[in-house]
Protein backbone atom coordinates (compact mmCIF):
# COMPACT_ATOMS: atom_id res chain seq x y z
CA UNK A 1 0.00 0.00 0.00
CA UNK A 2 0.98 3.62 -0.44
CA UNK A 3 2.68 5.50 2.36
CA UNK A 4 2.62 9.11 3.52
CA UNK A 5 5.38 10.87 5.43
CA UNK A 6 4.25 13.11 8.25
CA UNK A 7 6.14 16.36 9.01
CA UNK A 8 7.69 16.68 12.47
CA UNK A 9 5.11 19.07 14.02
CA UNK A 10 2.17 16.85 13.07
CA UNK A 11 3.64 13.63 14.47
CA UNK A 12 2.17 14.47 17.83
CA UNK A 13 -1.15 13.44 16.22
CA UNK A 14 0.17 10.15 14.77
CA UNK A 15 1.57 8.75 18.01
CA UNK A 16 5.01 9.78 16.85
CA UNK A 17 4.84 7.76 13.63
CA UNK A 18 6.82 9.26 10.77
CA UNK A 19 5.33 7.19 7.96
CA UNK A 20 1.77 5.90 7.72
CA UNK A 21 0.38 3.27 5.36
CA UNK A 22 -2.70 4.57 3.60
CA UNK A 23 -5.45 3.28 1.33
CA UNK A 24 -6.98 5.00 -1.68
CA UNK A 25 -6.77 5.49 -5.42
CA UNK A 26 -6.31 9.26 -5.27
CA UNK A 27 -4.56 11.76 -3.05
CA UNK A 28 -7.92 12.86 -1.66
CA UNK A 29 -8.90 9.30 -0.76
CA UNK A 30 -5.51 8.71 0.84
CA UNK A 31 -5.84 11.86 2.96
CA UNK A 32 -9.33 10.80 3.96
CA UNK A 33 -7.95 7.46 5.10
CA UNK A 34 -5.12 9.21 6.97
CA UNK A 35 -7.52 11.51 8.84
CA UNK A 36 -9.78 8.55 9.61
CA UNK A 37 -6.84 6.72 11.17
CA UNK A 38 -5.69 9.85 13.01
CA UNK A 39 -8.74 12.03 13.49
CA UNK A 40 -6.98 14.91 15.28
CA UNK A 41 -4.88 15.59 12.16
CA UNK A 42 -7.91 16.75 10.21
CA UNK A 43 -8.26 20.24 11.70
CA UNK A 44 -4.63 20.99 10.89
CA UNK A 45 -4.81 19.76 7.30
CA UNK A 46 -8.24 21.13 6.33
CA UNK A 47 -9.94 24.46 6.98
CA UNK A 48 -13.57 24.96 8.05
CA UNK A 49 -14.66 24.77 4.39
CA UNK A 50 -13.13 21.33 3.97
CA UNK A 51 -10.29 22.67 1.77
CA UNK A 52 -6.64 21.89 2.37
CA UNK A 53 -5.10 24.70 4.40
CA UNK A 54 -2.87 27.13 2.52
CA UNK A 55 0.29 25.86 4.19
CA UNK A 56 -0.36 22.20 3.36
CA UNK A 57 1.55 20.90 0.34
CA UNK A 58 1.16 17.30 -0.76
CA UNK A 59 3.88 15.67 -2.80
CA UNK A 60 3.49 12.37 -4.65
CA UNK A 61 6.78 10.71 -5.57
CA UNK A 62 8.46 14.10 -5.30
CA UNK A 63 5.93 16.12 -7.31
CA UNK A 64 3.66 18.79 -5.83
CA UNK A 65 0.07 17.74 -6.55
CA UNK A 66 -0.80 21.39 -7.29
CA UNK A 67 1.12 20.83 -10.53
CA UNK A 68 -0.71 17.54 -11.14
CA UNK A 69 -4.43 17.04 -10.51
CA UNK A 70 -4.61 18.24 -6.94
CA UNK A 71 -6.49 15.91 -4.64
CA UNK A 72 -7.72 13.98 -7.71
CA UNK A 73 -4.15 12.93 -8.53
CA UNK A 74 -4.07 9.17 -8.97
CA UNK A 75 -1.84 7.08 -6.74
CA UNK A 76 -0.98 3.39 -6.64
CA UNK A 77 0.29 0.88 -4.11
CA UNK A 78 3.88 1.99 -4.66
CA UNK A 79 3.22 5.70 -4.32
CA UNK A 80 5.15 7.64 -1.74
CA UNK A 81 3.28 10.69 -0.47
CA UNK A 82 4.63 13.44 1.71
CA UNK A 83 3.04 16.34 3.60
CA UNK A 84 5.36 19.35 3.40
CA UNK A 85 4.31 22.51 5.24
CA UNK A 86 4.87 25.95 3.77
CA UNK A 87 6.41 27.94 6.58
CA UNK A 88 5.27 31.56 6.64
CA UNK A 89 4.08 34.36 8.87
CA UNK A 90 4.67 37.97 9.71
CA UNK A 91 3.02 41.29 10.35
CA UNK A 92 0.75 41.27 7.30
CA UNK A 93 -2.31 41.69 9.48
CA UNK A 94 -1.94 44.15 12.29
CA UNK A 95 -4.54 42.45 14.44
CA UNK A 96 -2.98 40.75 17.38
CA UNK A 97 -4.49 37.36 18.00
CA UNK A 98 -6.08 36.25 21.17
CA UNK A 99 -3.24 35.34 23.46
CA UNK A 100 -3.19 33.47 26.69
CA UNK A 101 -0.27 32.99 28.96
CA UNK A 102 0.59 29.41 29.65
CA UNK A 103 0.45 28.36 33.22
CA UNK B 1 5.96 24.39 27.60
CA UNK B 2 9.36 26.06 27.72
CA UNK B 3 12.00 26.91 25.15
CA UNK B 4 15.62 26.87 26.28
CA UNK B 5 18.07 28.79 24.14
CA UNK B 6 21.80 28.95 24.87
CA UNK B 7 23.09 32.53 24.80
CA UNK B 8 25.46 31.86 21.88
CA UNK B 9 22.66 30.44 19.74
CA UNK B 10 20.39 33.36 20.67
CA UNK B 11 23.14 35.67 19.39
CA UNK B 12 23.14 33.74 16.10
CA UNK B 13 19.37 34.23 15.87
CA UNK B 14 19.47 37.95 16.61
CA UNK B 15 22.49 38.48 14.36
CA UNK B 16 20.58 37.01 11.44
CA UNK B 17 17.46 39.03 12.19
CA UNK B 18 19.37 42.29 12.53
CA UNK B 19 21.07 41.57 9.22
CA UNK B 20 17.62 41.11 7.65
CA UNK B 21 16.28 44.44 9.02
CA UNK B 22 14.21 46.32 7.88
CA UNK B 23 12.81 43.11 6.38
CA UNK B 24 11.60 40.14 8.34
CA UNK B 25 14.12 37.38 8.83
CA UNK B 26 13.38 33.76 9.66
CA UNK B 27 14.81 30.32 10.18
CA UNK B 28 14.38 26.95 11.84
CA UNK B 29 15.09 25.90 15.42
CA UNK B 30 16.60 22.43 15.77
CA UNK B 31 17.03 20.66 19.06
CA UNK B 32 15.87 18.14 21.61
CA UNK B 33 12.54 17.60 23.30
CA UNK B 34 12.36 16.63 26.98
CA UNK B 35 8.81 16.31 28.24
CA UNK B 36 7.45 19.88 28.26
CA UNK B 37 10.82 21.45 27.44
CA UNK B 38 12.61 22.10 24.16
CA UNK B 39 16.36 22.73 24.06
CA UNK B 40 17.64 24.50 20.95
CA UNK B 41 20.93 22.99 19.79
CA UNK B 42 21.34 24.69 16.41
CA UNK B 43 19.55 27.00 13.99
CA UNK B 44 19.17 27.19 10.23
CA UNK B 45 18.81 30.80 9.10
CA UNK B 46 16.96 30.99 5.81
CA UNK B 47 16.40 33.41 3.00
CA UNK B 48 13.05 35.17 3.18
CA UNK B 49 11.39 34.18 -0.10
CA UNK B 50 8.72 36.90 0.07
CA UNK B 51 8.53 39.38 -2.78
CA UNK B 52 10.72 42.43 -2.17
CA UNK B 53 7.77 44.73 -1.50
CA UNK B 54 6.30 42.26 1.01
CA UNK B 55 9.43 41.21 2.89
CA UNK B 56 9.12 43.99 5.45
CA UNK B 57 6.00 42.42 6.94
CA UNK B 58 6.02 38.82 5.78
CA UNK B 59 8.33 35.85 5.68
CA UNK B 60 8.04 32.76 3.56
CA UNK B 61 10.25 29.69 3.48
CA UNK B 62 10.23 27.37 0.47
CA UNK B 63 8.87 23.85 0.85
CA UNK B 64 12.17 22.31 -0.21
CA UNK B 65 13.92 24.28 2.57
CA UNK B 66 11.58 22.56 5.02
CA UNK B 67 12.53 19.13 3.61
CA UNK B 68 16.24 19.94 3.86
CA UNK B 69 15.86 21.25 7.42
CA UNK B 70 14.06 18.10 8.55
CA UNK B 71 16.80 16.02 6.95
CA UNK B 72 19.51 18.10 8.67
CA UNK B 73 17.82 17.63 12.04
CA UNK B 74 17.61 13.86 11.55
CA UNK B 75 21.27 13.65 10.53
CA UNK B 76 22.16 15.20 13.90
CA UNK B 77 19.70 12.93 15.73
CA UNK B 78 17.67 16.02 16.62
CA UNK B 79 14.18 17.33 15.88
CA UNK B 80 12.88 20.32 13.99
CA UNK B 81 11.31 22.02 17.00
CA UNK B 82 10.26 25.41 15.72
CA UNK B 83 10.70 28.58 13.74
CA UNK B 84 12.16 31.96 14.59
CA UNK B 85 11.29 35.21 12.87
CA UNK B 86 11.45 38.95 13.44
CA UNK B 87 8.81 41.64 13.73
CA UNK B 88 10.61 44.77 12.50
CA UNK B 89 9.56 47.86 14.47
CA UNK B 90 6.68 45.96 16.09
CA UNK B 91 6.20 44.02 19.33
CA UNK B 92 7.07 40.34 19.53
CA UNK B 93 3.45 39.24 19.53
CA UNK B 94 2.03 36.81 16.98
CA UNK B 95 -0.19 38.25 14.27
CA UNK B 96 -3.29 36.75 12.72
CA UNK B 97 -1.19 35.83 9.70
CA UNK B 98 1.25 34.03 12.00
CA UNK B 99 -1.67 32.04 13.39
CA UNK B 100 -3.12 31.12 10.00
CA UNK B 101 0.15 29.57 8.91
CA UNK B 102 1.16 28.12 12.26
CA UNK B 103 1.73 24.43 12.83
CA UNK B 104 0.87 22.80 16.14
CA UNK B 105 3.52 21.63 18.60
CA UNK B 106 6.26 23.89 17.21
CA UNK B 107 7.77 26.75 19.18
CA UNK B 108 7.46 30.11 17.41
CA UNK B 109 10.25 32.38 18.61
CA UNK B 110 9.49 36.02 17.70
CA UNK B 111 12.11 38.74 18.05
CA UNK B 112 11.15 42.40 18.00
CA UNK B 113 13.77 44.43 16.13
CA UNK B 114 13.44 48.20 16.50
CA UNK B 115 15.65 50.48 14.43
CA UNK B 116 18.16 47.75 13.75
CA UNK B 117 18.41 46.68 17.42
CA UNK B 118 16.84 43.79 19.28
CA UNK B 119 14.16 44.98 21.67
CA UNK B 120 12.73 41.78 23.15
CA UNK B 121 11.84 38.18 22.30
CA UNK B 122 8.95 35.88 23.11
CA UNK B 123 8.04 32.29 22.27
CA UNK B 124 4.62 30.85 21.46
CA UNK B 125 2.87 27.55 20.74
CA UNK B 126 -0.35 27.21 18.74
CA UNK B 127 -3.34 25.92 20.69
CA UNK B 128 -4.70 22.49 19.71
CA UNK B 129 -7.86 24.05 18.29
CA UNK B 130 -5.78 26.57 16.31
CA UNK B 131 -7.66 29.63 17.57
CA UNK B 132 -4.91 31.27 19.63
CA UNK B 133 -1.28 31.15 20.60
CA UNK B 134 -0.10 30.27 24.08
CA UNK B 135 2.99 32.04 25.32
CA UNK B 136 5.64 29.66 26.65
CA UNK B 137 8.55 30.29 28.95
CA UNK B 138 11.61 31.50 27.03
CA UNK B 139 14.84 30.84 28.86
CA UNK B 140 18.01 32.32 27.35
CA UNK B 141 21.09 31.29 29.29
Amino acid sequence: MATIRIPTPLRTYTNGETEITIKGNTVGEALHDLTTQHVALKQHLYNEDGKLRAFVNIFVDGDDVRHLNGESTAINADSSLRIVPSVAGGLVYQHIVNMRKSQ
Amino acid sequence: MALYLPEDIYKQVTGNLIAAYPNEGAGFLIGKVRDEQRDVCMILALHNESETNEARNRYKIKANAYVEAESTAEKHDLDLIGVFHSHPDHPAKPSEYDREFALPWWSYLIVSVYKNKVDHATSWVLSDNRDHFIEELLNIE
